[in-house]
């Protein structure tokens, strides 16, 4: 990928997060292959590509989740803005780069425990104990996640009564409770129905004024629909990288518009 | 035409299977009933209050269990106390911590060898550790510690498979908040693995209360006429555990020495002693499967 139209294409924002010169192995084999790539700062950046390009791989970099599993590899670094902290460096605490990089996975993950129960739960661990605040910030979670209406008055029922949209965006909210600088979506729509999709890509783009997000999906329509930016990626490369709508109307790389137009993938 | 005639046939076999099987089934239930009605035919008479509030006695018709049942009572405590702690902690740590190596490979596969042991070996292990080595005892003690080694690898397992039944979205989506390992097993695995683990306790603590061989080995009496000391204490501290020093004897060794006799009276006895110890093993049994169901019913995954 042409580095040059990548300056230029985020000239103008402020930036999140680098990636740079990023190698990662599960064991001997390679899965991403010197990734150099930008994420610009309160703004949606979508990764699509397919099954196996790597894109789960890259955002799973992002919060150091694979190092719960053995035999992994980082090369590179990804530096955290402002902050100048290289978030796969082994110096670096992945519990703090958990805390300040959230996760929405693909399948809602609700503790069975009550709705309050399971937003309260990160800002138990950020060592909140004062049960005011963490009612406060329970509150605000929720009505972020747009899910408070809903569920203020069933607070402490189980979080399985709730449908699987309202599940995902429970997630969401304790997500949200502890306030992370990043938040990283994982294909969170690919177990919901179109009716809970819609809210869910409604309250993504909304999050966006407090944070920065970084979504992948294997639904380009969604990309298309949500995100400022798009990063394609193939057999653990970046292909192309830029404005969501260049990318969908006019791609530069072959290989992209391919994908784009469904003939392959 | 043709078909008929070959139909006939087919289903003429399907029915002597269907015959078979259920005369292999009536086995197995037919006799276990059997067992269970001659128990209770001999024994009923003898499950009186006197039964229970008297010692063993040379004249079968004044004898009773009170220091059997209280002996296998006190036993299990320290069985319960012993193994659930170092089982569960030990079943965390291999499915929870512990690297995926060559040498748990080995762990793993010795624990699940180590069930099969059969108990009189933990009872002759028993008594060259904890009652010469380590100077236990014939006590209460050694007599429950020894059956916690005996029913550790069902404790073991049976957290294991309680925690796997847990997706690991869960544990990903708690580590992904900044949980640390430990956090996330006293948060999240632990009291949703209660349900299963609690199960494999109880059926492990049923294992245990029949077992009389590792007791006899180690040298638990045949025939005691009084009780431990009492736990509680009329004078402060209020609390005593002079008990677990105490000798011992337990319902199946009871019955044994009940069986061993020749006199038909005492044959009655043990047939109440049966009684009760079977009561005890099912209602066991019974609890297992009610929490089991509940917690199926809290949680589904």
């Amino acid at each position: 990928m042409d580095s040059f139209s990548e300056r230029e294409t985020l000239a103008t924002e402020k930036i999140k997060a680098e990636v740079r010169r990023l190698n990662f192995y599960y064991g001997s084999k390679q899965a991403l292959k010197n990734i150099n790539l930008r994420f610009a700062e309160n703004k949606v950046t979508a990764i699509i590509g397919p099954s196996g390009c790597g894109k789960s791989t890259l955002l799973r970099c992002l919060n150091r989740i694979h190092d719960l599993y053995p035999d992994i590899r980082y090369e590179g670094e990804i530096i955290l803005y402002p902050s100048l902290i290289n978030i796969i460096s082994p110096k670096v605490d992945p519990l703090e780069m958990r805390m300040r990089v959230g996760m929405v996975f693909q399948k809602p993950t609700v503790f069975p425990k009550s709705i309050f129960e399971n937003v309260a739960f990160g800002l138990r661990l950020q060592g909140e104990k004062s049960k005011s605040v963490i009612e406060g910030k329970v509150e605000k979670a929720l009505k972020m996640a747009f899910l408070w209406e809903e569920v203020k008055d069933r607070l402490h029922r189980s979080a399985y009564d709730l449908s699987g949209g309202q599940q995902q965006r429970l997630c969401i909210a304790r997500v949200l409770a502890t306030r992370p600088e990043i938040l990283l979506f994982d294909e969170p729509t690919s177990a919901l129905d179109p009716t809970a999709t819609a809210k869910i890509e409604e309250l993504i783009v909304s999050l966006k004024e407090k944070i920065t997000v970084i979504i992948v999906t294997h639904n380009m329509q969604q990309a298309a629909r949500i995100s400022d930016y798009t990063a394609f990626m193939y057999l653990g490369e970046l292909i192309e990288f830029d404005r969501t709508a260049k990318i969908f109307q006019n791609p530069s790389e072959k290989l992209t518009e391919d994908y784009i137009t469904g003939n392959f993938g | 035409m043709e078909y008929s005639e070959i139909i006939r046939k087919r289903k003429r076999e399907d029915f002597i299977f269907n015959v078979i099987g259920i005369f292999c089934t009536l086995v197995g239930i037919v006799t276990l009933g059997a067992l269970i009605v001659d128990l209770v035919m001999d024994g009923f008479q003898k499950l009186n209050w006197q039964f229970f509030t008297s010692y063993p006695s040379r004249f079968a018709d004044k004898a009773g269990i009170l220091s059997a049942w209280v002996g296998t009572l006190l036993v299990m405590l320290v069985t319960a106390v012993t193994a659930v702690p170092l089982g569960v902690a030990a079943g965390v740590y291999l499915e929870e911590y512990a690297r995926r190596n060559w040498l748990t490979s080995l762990i793993e596969i010795n624990i699940a060898n180590l069930a099969g042991v059969p108990s009189i070996v933990y009872g002759l292990m028993a008594l060259g550790l904890l009652v010469y080595q380590l100077q236990l005892g014939q006590s209460i003690l050694t007599g429950g510690i020894t059956l916690a080694f005996l029913i550790l690898p069902i404790v073991i397992v049976s957290t294991r498979e309680a925690l796997r039944t847990i997706p690991q979205g869960i544990r990903e989506a708690a580590l992904a908040l900044g949980s640390t390992n430990w956090q996330v097993v006293r948060h999240h695995l632990l009291p949703y693995a209660t349900g299963g683990i609690l199960t494999g306790v109880i059926i492990a603590l049923s294992r245990a209360i029949g077992e009389t061989a590792p007791l006899v080995t180690i040298g638990a009496l045949t025939f005691i006429a009084f009780l431990p000391p009492s736990p509680i204490q009329s004078e402060p501290p209020y609390i005593s555990f002079d008990w677990i020093w105490s000798p011992f004897s337990v319902l199946p060794i009871q019955m044994f020495n009940w069986v061993s006799r020749p006199d038909r009276d005492f044959a009655v006895n043990a047939a109440g002693a049966g009684l009760a110890l079977i009561t005890a093993t099912l209602s066991l049994n019974a609890a297992a499967i009610f929490i089991r169901y509940r917690m199926r019913k809290k949680i589904t995954w």
